[in-house]
């Protein structure tokens, strides 16, 4: 068993084998393993292929890598909750660092404090862009942060109805129906209004609403009137939810605690993390601080140590899972914790004035676009109500066509809405960030006017 | 260079005052009109915002957001990167967690752009790279649990657990039974018995037997018809093999249930045994245990559940398939499907790191890693067996568990023992965990790590133990060597401070 040729992850010899066997007191290898009945081990080598080089590896991956289309090789105007963002250097360059990218959970806070005060950092700047009193550490992605923001307020409210926008991402509202599924719980959908809004929310809610569920900006970019919804759904008892799938759009919006949301959830992909085909990215999820006990994921808080230091650790862990076990808040473990660190870091580079402007300039860009799209024959906006960097087209074309053909031309146009919105007619999402030039997007309309071939 | 300045003496002396302070937060550092990014001059016409929208849909400001040059950002992140501690510097036997090497290859292949900058939404036609990996990586799961089907999307093991509760639930439905509950262990990991209550499970835990493991008697005594399923972890968190995991699988079977398998501690099997192949119906991998994906400092992992046909029916939407005219394919056309359990794809960025790890080690290495990693724990075991209490005294798998026991007549506790330990260079092991060992120490020491390394951990652990007799406040005031002394958890926790405000006396 352990005449194994030398691998490369693995260091010990045959001579470190026998001197370890020696001291365990067994003759060999196969002896460390009689615990297993003899009729559940494996008789046979695994079906997997020879032990690979590393030159041979790298020539493997690079081909699967250049069989996909990505955001360097097309020009990029396909969003819909993941958008192609600049990400600056310094980003990769300090997550690269393996006293950030090797370590794990801070539980040991005082060998750990990089990572737990990079955390605190990110909880403080999340409060500031969401209005909020308190963030946690970081979910899966947005739609389970999603999903865990709406059994936070039936937990809360005791009540087990959430009445959800239609112009949620259709991802995020599966993802929803799957959490909901095996709970005695009942989702009502708040329909889309002409201009594109979801209809006033008061019409859906009552005395069993745990939660109204809206996206700002919604699906189809549009941005949606929260201190309204948030009204409404105070006036039952039922807590306010905005999800954000774009969060550049937290530097130019107001933010969802000032407009009365109770809890903000999403997707923070856009500061600083690889669109990498949907993940790893950020969920976060923010609250106001009376609302803290029922937070799931993990947080961290300042504390000190016998000196007198400043310091941070993780805290009110009694709400999490290797505490709490079946009554914990959520059954979170694991974040992502590395995402985290990209946004921060993101956030600090960008800064108070960079974020704005850069939030701004996609806000320019998608007007721009719009504008052209207006006073080009056969185009057409598909709804009227104010967007920030993404927005509905109507084509004259099918959307299939449209895309096709602006592939052809290097190009890829959007998200086809025909399976997620039939009623619109052809019609594609298009977003435009810092990274789509002028020239770009006139290609782009020009194409999608029925130009091109 | 010459003349003028400081004298270079007094410079030198700066340099290491520098290093050694504390690094401000973020906000202590800002300053006004400093910005760490440029963005391109914009090449459209300018909008005012409040025009567009109604003033009161726009922010005034920023409040919560520094204002740093690139050289202070970098500099802080830096600087707090050296007060973590990681696999990368030092053994980390951190059980349970499997803080094995992570592979420099794997960072660079998830960095190509054809990775990092593909988008979930684009056309599988545009992405048939990412689908082949997809299509393989699910085989060699497969074949690696001995199960039939297995699907990517779970970002981590918890929501991997997550989504086989429900497919046990959607099982069940679909047989027309309505069952309540979920046995879980005592030994188990507390995200067991929190994901079947996440799905609205009744949990009854099992107590282990004298010897740690499961007894087929207490499984039979629990399992009725209104159970659902059993969640088990094999090795179990003791490190030891349930060696009657087949009755045990037999009897969930025999009265309608499903079995559960934790994948937590699957490097102790690789390529020795399957799950599979002892009954389980599903189970989780964790890619940031046994598949060498870096932890990240709390994430992100991914969670892929391997099923046996059973459950196949109701995997999460999306499957990739083989499509009609050749390449490979996402589809949704699953009708007894649990749903979509992540917004997108999964962690992809994982994955093909874990990709490219099967491929590294192949069927040869992977078992080398069962092997290797299980001499390691044994090895551990019996150099500290004489030191420390050993609760349940028999040989591991790839993790063993000792505790404070011996320890305590002088005062000193498992949370000293760990304190003290990095004292000495090393991450502590997992402490208090499993709960079921009182003062529990859990050692994993991954096939990572050569002798010469764990002879190091063992003499420092023998150190601690006679320190513990002759000087037991060296150990209750660790650790002494680190930046900051022993942080005090109580009071974080009785007055939560969990953001930065600025100071109202500096206004």
């Amino acid at each position: 068993m352990i005449e194994a040729r030398p691998l490369r992850y693995i260091p010990h010899t045959r001579d470190d084998v026998r001197r370890m066997l020696e001291v365990i007191g067994r003759p060999r290898v196969e002896d460390l393993f009689a615990a297993i009945p003899v009729e559940l081990r494996l008789r046979r080598p695994l079906a997997l292929p020879e032990p690979a080089s590393e030159q041979e590896v790298l020539a493997e991956l690079e081909r699967l890598a250049g069989a996909n289309a990505n955001a360097r090789s097309h020009d990029w105007f396909l969003g819909a909750g993941t958008y192609s963002h600049f990400i600056p250097s310094a980003v990769d360059a300090l997550v690269s660092r393996a006293e950030f990218y090797t370590s794990y959970t801070p539980y040991q806070a005082e060998i750990s404090q990089g990572t737990l005060q990079a955390i605190f950092e990110w909880q403080t700047m999340m409060c500031g862009l969401t209005a909020l009193d308190v963030s946690n550490a970081s979910m899966y992605d947005g739609a389970s942060a999603t999903a865990e923001a709406a059994l936070m307020a039936m937990r809360i409210t005791r009540r087990n109805r959430v009445a959800v926008s239609a112009s949620l991402h259709p991802h995020y509202r599966q993802v929803l129906d799957t959490h909901l599924a095996g709970l005695r719980a009942e989702i009502v959908t708040i329909p889309r209004g002409e201009d594109g809004r979801s209809e006033p929310v008061a019409d859906f809610v009552d005395g069993e609403t745990a939660a109204v569920i809206l996206q700002q900006p919604n699906f189809l970019g549009i941005v949606e009137e929260l201190s309204e919804a948030a009204e409404a759904a105070h006036a039952k008892g039922a807590l306010l939810i905005a999800s954000v799938t774009e969060a550049l759009s937290l530097a130019l919006l107001r933010p969802p605690g000032e407009a009365g949301a109770d809890i903000a959830c999403g997707e923070a992909q856009s500061f600083g993390v690889p669109m990498a085909f949907g993940g790893p990215h950020l969920g976060f999820l923010a609250t106001r601080a009376e609302l803290v006990r029922q937070l799931p994921g993990r947080l961290v808080g300042e504390t000190a140590d016998a000196r007198g230091k400043r310091g941070f650790v993780l805290t009110l862990s009694t709400r999490e899972q290797h505490i709490r076990r079946e009554r914990a808040t959520s059954n979170i473990c694991t974040n992502q914790g590395l995402c985290l660190l990209m946004a921060t870091i993101y956030l600090a580079l960008l800064g108070r004035v960079g974020l704005r402007k850069l939030a701004e300039m996609n806000l320019a860009k998608a007007e721009y676009a719009k504008a052209r799209i207006r006073e080009t024959p056969g185009l057409a906006l598909a709804c009227s109500a104010p967007t920030f960097n993404e927005f509905a087209v109507r084509l004259p074309l099918p959307a299939s066509e449209a895309l096709a053909r602006a592939e052809r031309a290097g190009i890829i146009a959007g998200l086809d809405l025909r399976p997620h919105l039939p009623e619109l007619g052809p019609a594609l999402l298009i977003c435009t960030t810092e990274l789509n030039g002028r020239e770009s997007i006139d290609r782009l309309i020009g194409i999608l006017a029925g130009g091109g071939s | 260079m010459s003349g003028s300045g400081s004298p270079p003496r007094q410079a030198s002396q700066v340099e290491v005052a520098d290093l050694a302070r504390d690094e401000p937060l973020l906000f202590e550092r800002s300053a006004p009109g400093r910005c760490g990014c440029s963005l391109p001059r914009l090449d459209v016409p300018e909008v005012d915002p409040g025009a567009l929208l109604s003033p009161d849909q726009v922010r005034a400001d920023l409040p919560g957001l520094p204002e740093l040059s690139e050289v202070e950002v970098v500099r802080h992140f830096t600087r707090l990167s050296t007060w973590n501690t990681a696999v990368d510097l030092a053994p980390y036997p951190l059980g349970s967690c499997t803080m094995k090497y992570n592979p420099k290859l794997n960072e660079k292949v998830a960095r190509l752009p054809g990775f990092s900058a593909g988008h979930p939404l684009q056309p599988d036609a545009l992405r048939q790279g990412l689908l082949e990996l997809f299509h393989r990586l699910e085989a060699q799961l497969a074949e690696i649990s001995g199960m039939d089907r297995v699907t990517l999307q779970p970002a981590a093991g918890a929501q991997g657990e997550l989504a086989g509760i429900m497919m046990i639930r959607a099982c069940h439905e679909r047989r027309g039974e309505r069952r309540s509950k979920v046995m879980v262990p005592d030994s188990a990991h507390g995200t067991n018995p929190a994901s079947a209550a996440l799905n609205g499970y009744q949990v009854v835990a099992v107590p282990s037997g004298e010897d740690g493991i499961l007894r087929p008697e207490a499984v039979e005594a629990a399992m009725t018809e209104e159970v659902a399923a059993l969640m088990i972890t094999n090795p179990n968190t003791l490190g030891l093999f349930e060696e009657h995991i087949q009755r045990i699988t037999g009897i969930v079977h025999a009265k309608g249930g499903l079995v559960y398998g934790d994948g937590a501690n699957l490097n102790a099997l690789l390529g020795v045994a399957r799950p599979g192949d002892m009954g389980i119906d599903v189970m989780h991998f964790n890619l940031h245990k046994t598949f060498s994906t870096p932890h990240g400092g709390g994430g992100p992992g991914a969670g892929p559940v391997g099923v046996k046909e059973v459950l196949a029916p109701h995997l999460p939407i999306p499957v990739v398939r083989e499509a009609a005219g050749g390449g490979f394919e996402l589809s949704e056309d699953l009708p007894h499907t649990i749903g979509r359990l992540h917004g997108n794809l999964g962690n992809v960025g994982v994955l093909v790191r874990a990709f490219a790890y099967i491929l590294s080690l192949g069927a040869e290495g992977l078992r080398r890693c069962a092997e290797m990693a299980v001499l390691n724990a044994n090895y551990l075991l019996a150099r500290l067996r004489d030191a420390y209490h050993v609760p349940y005294d028999r040989p591991v798998m790839h993790e063993c568990v000792l505790s404070d026991r011996n320890l305590r007549d002088a005062g000193v506790t498992t949370l000293d023992v760990a304190k003290r330990l990095i004292d000495y260079g090393f991450h502590p092991p997992t402490i208090y965990f499993p709960l079921i060992v009182p003062g529990a120490l859990m050692i994993e020491p991954t096939e990572s790590e050569s002798p010469e390394e764990l002879d190091r951990l063992v003499e420092s652990l023998l150190a601690i133990e006679r320190e513990a007799r002759e000087n037991p406040e060296l150990l209750r005031s660790a650790p002494h060597r680190t930046r900051h002394g022993r942080l005090d958890e109580t009071r974080a926790a009785r007055k939560p401070v969990l953001r930065w405000r600025p100071d109202p006396a500096s206004d």
